[in-house]
């Protein structure tokens, strides 16, 4: 009963938060309500009883993913109003649901034909923080460092496009280049 | 008024669409980002729900994974758009278009 309540409750909110984001013709107001769906979604983790996977969710999308938009919408002109394609409504929302429909059963067509099999199945006695690291840590340890990686990556991707002058390299350039380089800052200083 | 898997699967379904339909409609880049969010997340739901009524830790691990790709996508993508927008002052798509013959 109490479980019923709680998923049709954030159910109705996080579809009308999703629905807000991708209708509003406000940036920022997209912005905000795509932050109140993502802990919204967190709910759902935490009665699934997937405990970890819902702080994780509140700390990285909430904490890091919104708090990175929000600082990048401060380089955009965001007070304007967003246009829109002029498309055929229908056939837009005809061609989502069949699109989400066929994805959905694809994921789920292995269940319906009962072939799954527990590869890892939950332990008794454990919480799920500590059977989540013993998962992790273990069978998944080689997509876990690779994601590691994959992270710093995307992270020194991020600061060389987004700092100032990031692409240029002193060591690879000749003592002209540099010498250029700085009587142009020198010009502006003195302008 | 049990909850089942088949619940969280039509309300993954939903999401899916919602996110498809802003993907779809939208022109400018940020928001169009913040559609394929709404994607990434209503996956991340059929997966943790899947894990809990099967008892496999698999879909769980796989929402991580999810999870650190959304994340490290952003980064880059924010990146390109920054210097996009440093470029030609707008982030439309309609203004992508040059190489159109």
């Amino acid at each position: 009963m109490f479980e019923a309540v709680a998923f049709y409750l954030f159910a109705f909110l996080t579809i009308a938060m999703f629905y807000i984001v991708v209708t509003t013709k406000q940036a920022l107001y997209a912005l905000t309500a795509l932050a109140a769906g993502m802990i919204f979604i967190s709910a759902f983790f935490f009665i699934l009883g997937a405990d970890f996977l819902g702080a994780i969710q509140i700390i990285v999308y909430t904490g890091a993913v919104m708090a990175l938009y929000a600082f990048g919408m401060m380089f955009f002109d965001t007070t304007r109003d967003v246009k829109e394609k002029a498309g055929n409504k229908y056939i837009i929302v005809g061609l989502s649901t069949l699109a989400a429909v066929l994805v959905v059963l694809i994921v789920s067509a292995p269940m319906i034909s009962e072939n799954v099999v527990a590869l890892y199945p939950v332990m008794d006695g454990v919480g799920n923080v500590q059977s989540v690291g013993l998962v992790l840590f273990t069978k998944y340890l080689i997509p876990f460092e690779v994601a590691a990686v994959m992270l710093l990556v995307a992270m020194i991707a991020g600061i060389v496009l987004a700092g100032k002058k990031m692409d240029l390299s002193l060591t690879l350039m000749s003592g002209e280049e540099i010498e250029e380089i700085n009587l142009e800052k020198n010009k502006k200083v003195l302008s | 008024m049990e909850i089942g898997l088949n619940h969280y699967l039509v309300l993954s379904t939903i999401l899916f669409g919602i996110g498809l339909v802003g993907v779809m409609k939208r022109k400018n880049l940020l928001l169009l980002f913040f559609a394929t969010e709404i994607l990434l997340n209503s996956v991340n739901i059929a997966f943790a729900a899947i894990s809990h009524y099967y008892g496999d830790l698999t879909g769980q691990m796989f929402a991580f994974f999810v999870i650190a790709i959304a994340a490290s996508e952003v980064a880059v993508g924010l990146g390109l758009l920054i210097v996009w927008f440093k470029r030609h002052g707008q982030i439309d798509l309609d203004s992508m278009s040059s190489m159109r013959g």
